[in-house]
């Protein structure tokens, strides 16, 4: 429900009167060039859905974007032509894969440096363990569990 | 007099939170048993007067009961019965009473069943609970009441959101709050255990049932809300990295690697620290999922500006719990010991590795989630991070993941031969190796990496099988000896192999049905035929039906494949009057484990009506992994080890008897 409570209520809201994602009125007739629109309209972003993709929104602003790539790809853009045009109208926000720069670095380096560093740890902890050897003691009994144990252990001798 | 009753008994449950936070606490440090006893107690009757609380709110719903602000503005009289019940928890106030409700009954359980708990640890345990419980009744009292009354009481009610009335929202939200709140007390039981100083194998062997009944129910709750916008939404998407989704994953990925942990710590005392951490970081999740979902702090900073007074309460909340318990760990941690020593190349490693690779996962969801928030606060810089983002990070962790699953229970403790394993999963990875060869030579020239990620898929799967067959000695023992190795294997074993082998059973449906589902887009006059994926699809007509509480048009298809009709199928459109909002219901069909999937746009004004047909192939498949991985756990849940906890007398005497 928590997606559903905000998405849909946000997206209901937003989209009456109910319009379709990729409507038949606006599929390119070049097959191979529709195929390009969907996998671009993936990766741009409804600005006024919540992290919804152009592709799968219902709001009238997605099918005016829609229509505009398929205006670019149309005119003859490649894709990352379109994806330039419409960064420089709308701004970064518009793109679901955020591009390798200074701002976004951090997010896509994060996996690869966590993984690393995780693995250097644990590397380093294996050999200090080793060096260190032996098994340490467990903690001692606490003196509620030592009169427990010694019931159990007197209660065994008598059923005995 | 209902409502007031209602606002009453959760009054009265924040007074006994407030001393089962504070008495059993003073009652450890004394040493004294009867104020130690005191939890039980308390956390018994806040069962029962938030049980009764939320009792009322059901009461008033079904009631219509208008003059009551939150069923006014959730309700309907026209609506169906099951939907005013489940209205309830489909809005704010009444969701975070469910929320406590579930925490109160996680509670009293532990209360009922903790018998076999050292008094104290049950003490520390119900206390921390409490405080937690203290937090969010105050937040529910000050902020977000569900009892207020209306002035002058409306005649109808303002109906619930059309998208929610629908069975999904009577079982997901529950499932995922059981999960949710579920790892409280694995949270509970870590602070105890820093409180008291004392952690060892008992610890882990007394948390991990209850981490399991919250890893359960999490894991079907989010399949559930997956197949609910699936079927619901209309477009046939099934998981978006929606960060309201994001906040029920990280919490699923960080409680895995805690179910995992906790093993080892049980089997060999070792991990001790990490588990502790593990316990701290699931439920902190929990709690940042609720933060970011009932403040609105994601769909925009400026919601959050708007009414910050909801926002900044869990804020609080959220500090408190997380730093405290943090800086908790900070100062106690390094006083739990250590313990047993494990090579790198063994199960304890297997267990690290996994551990490693689900937390850098969560890590990665995390940062994903709050990256372009904390961007847009401190640079100013708006940015996106959506479903190509993930796919690029995600996947590569996971598929590594997936890649160490099947050797990761064939591993010896303390020193495994990892030679040895390779080759006993010959079998499972020449299977993997072959589906690779077919899937590429049926679908020529299409995407390599389906073919390859299918192939991942069969791999674990054949290694979930190869794993059981090993232990029972099938093919190389007599059958009678292996039926009866497989009866004495541990449940935990079966439990083990069921749920990787369901992680297998959903990637193969993720990629079949992203890779290879089709699609017929276009506008249908009656008579008109669409042929996808092999289907005919004739629309015999449109007409018109009044509901219950809403209009609805309905379309309806013959559907036959090679010649034969197969079914009906009726997709429809409803028009809620109330909240002037329609959804779009779609038609299901399915046959084997793939689904024809239709639902209906928009009528032209010749009388022609806009489609949407979709073939997915195999698409079921997603969700019955998930529910293989529950069943596994379910599994585990009967092992006798487990649900005993510590050993019982009984068996001592069943042991002693042959002597007499």
């Amino acid at each position: 429900m928590r997606r559903r409570m905000s998405a849909i209520v946000a997206l209901v809201l937003l989209a009456m009167p109910a319009v379709h994602a990729v409507q038949p009125d606006e599929i390119m007739s070049d097959p191979a060039r529709e195929a390009r629109a969907r996998d671009l309209s993936r990766e741009l972003r409804c600005m006024v859905c919540q992290n919804q993709s152009i592709d799968d929104s219902d709001a009238p602003l997605a099918r005016d974007l829609r229509l505009l790539v398929r205006e670019r790809i149309a005119a003859g853009d490649s894709n990352s032509q379109v994806l330039d045009f419409l960064v420089a109208r709308y701004g970064e926000f518009v793109l679901l894969k955020p591009r390798f720069e200074r701002q976004t670095m951090l997010l896509w380096l994060l996996a690869p440096l966590l993984l690393a560093g995780g693995g250097f740890a644990l590397w380093r902890q294996n050999r200090r363990r080793a060096q260190v050897g032996a098994d340490v003691p467990l903690p001692p009994l606490t003196p509620d569990e030592q009169t427990r144990l010694a019931a159990l252990m007197s209660d065994d001798a008598t059923s005995r | 007099m209902i409502a007031e009753a209602g606002h009453y008994a959760l009054v009265l449950a924040l007074a006994l939170a407030l001393i089962q936070s504070f008495v059993p606490m003073i009652g450890a440090r004394l040493r004294d048993p009867a104020l130690m006893n005191v939890a039980r107690s308390t956390a018994l009757a806040q069962l029962l007067f938030v049980g009764a609380s939320f009792i009322a709110l059901v009461t008033l719903h079904v009631n219509s009961d208008f003059s009551v602000a939150n069923v006014y503005e959730n309700s309907h009289s026209m609506k169906p019965l099951i939907y005013k019940i489940t209205g309830v928890w489909g809005n704010h106030e009444g969701s975070m009473l469910l929320w406590v409700s579930i925490l109160a009954l996680f509670g009293g359980l532990v209360a009922a069943f903790g018998n076999n708990l050292p008094l104290s640890l049950r003490a520390h345990v119900l206390a921390v609970q409490a405080w937690i419980a203290s937090a969010f009744y105050l937040f529910i009292l000050i902020t977000s009441n569900p009892f207020l009354r209306i002035v002058n009481p409306p005649i109808e009610g303002r109906d619930l959101n059309p998208v929610l009335q629908d069975i999904g929202l009577a079982v997901h939200p529950p499932m995922l709050y059981l999960g949710y709140v579920g790892f409280s007390i694995s949270f509970s039981f870590a602070i105890a255990a820093l409180i008291e100083g004392r952690i060892d194998a008992a610890w882990a062997r007394w948390v991990r049932p209850w981490t399991l009944v919250a890893w359960i129910f999490l894991t079907l709750g989010i399949a559930m809300g997956s197949y609910w916008a699936y079927y619901e939404l209309g477009w046939g998407g099934w998981w978006f990295w929606d960060p309201v989704e994001n906040a029920s994953l990280m919490p699923w990925l960080a409680g895995t690697a805690l179910l995992h942990s906790a093993l080892v710590m049980e089997k060999r005392n070792a991990l001790k620290v990490w588990t502790i951490l593990l316990s701290i970081l699931t439920f902190s999740l929990s709690l940042l999922g609720t933060f970011l979902v009932r403040s609105g702090v994601i769909t925009s900073v400026h919601t959050f500006a708007n009414d910050p007074t909801r926002g900044v309460f869990i804020l609080l909340i959220l500090c408190l719990f997380i730093g405290g318990s943090l800086l908790l760990f900070a100062g106690r941690a390094t006083s739990l010991k250590q313990g047993g020593l494990f090579a790198p190349i063994s199960r304890e490693g297997a267990l690290v590795l996994n551990n490693l690779l689900l937390t850098v996962a969560c890590a990665v969801v995390l940062f994903g989630t709050l990256y372009p928030l904390a961007m847009e606060v401190l640079a100013d810089f708006k940015m996106s991070v959506g479903a190509p983002f993930y796919n690029l990070t995600f996947a590569p962790l996971f598929a590594l993941l997936l890649l160490a699953v099947p050797f990761g229970p064939m591993l010896a403790w303390k020193r495994g031969d990892l030679l040895g394993v390779t080759q006993r999963l010959l079998a499972a990875g020449v299977a993997g190796l072959v589906l690779i060869a077919i899937v590429w030579a049926w679908t020529r020239g299409g995407s390599a990496l389906a073919p390859l990620a299918i192939g991942l898929g069969v791999f674990v799967i054949a290694g979930a099988v190869t794993d059981l067959a090993e232990r029972t000695g099938l093919f190389r023992l007599p059958l009678a000896t292996t039926l009866h190795r497989a009866r004495g294997l541990p449940r935990s074993a079966w439990g083990a192999a069921f749920a990787h082998a369901g992680l297998g059973v959903a990637l193969i449906g993720i990629v079949c049905e992203t890779t290879w589902n089709s699609e017929y887009i276009a506008t249908m006059k009656p008579n008109d035929v669409a042929q996808v994926a092999g289907y005919d699809l004739k629309l015999d007509g449109l007409l018109e039906r009044q509901g219950p509480n809403y209009r609805e048009m309905i379309a309806q298809f013959n559907v036959s494949g090679g010649g034969e009709a197969l079914s009906v199928m009726t997709p429809s459109k409803r028009s809620f009057t109330t909240r002037g909002s329609s959804t779009t219901e779609a038609a299901l069909l399915t046959r084997g484990a793939s689904q024809l999937y239709i639902s209906l746009g928009d009528v032209t004004a010749e009388g022609a009506i806009a489609v949407r047909i979709y073939h997915k192939p195999l698409v079921l498949m997603i969700w019955w992994g998930p529910v293989l991985m529950a069943f596994g756990g379910v599994l585990s849940l009967s092992d006798r080890r487990l649900r005993v906890g510590a050993p019982k007398p009984a068996r001592t005497k069943q042991r002693l008897q042959p002597a007499e």
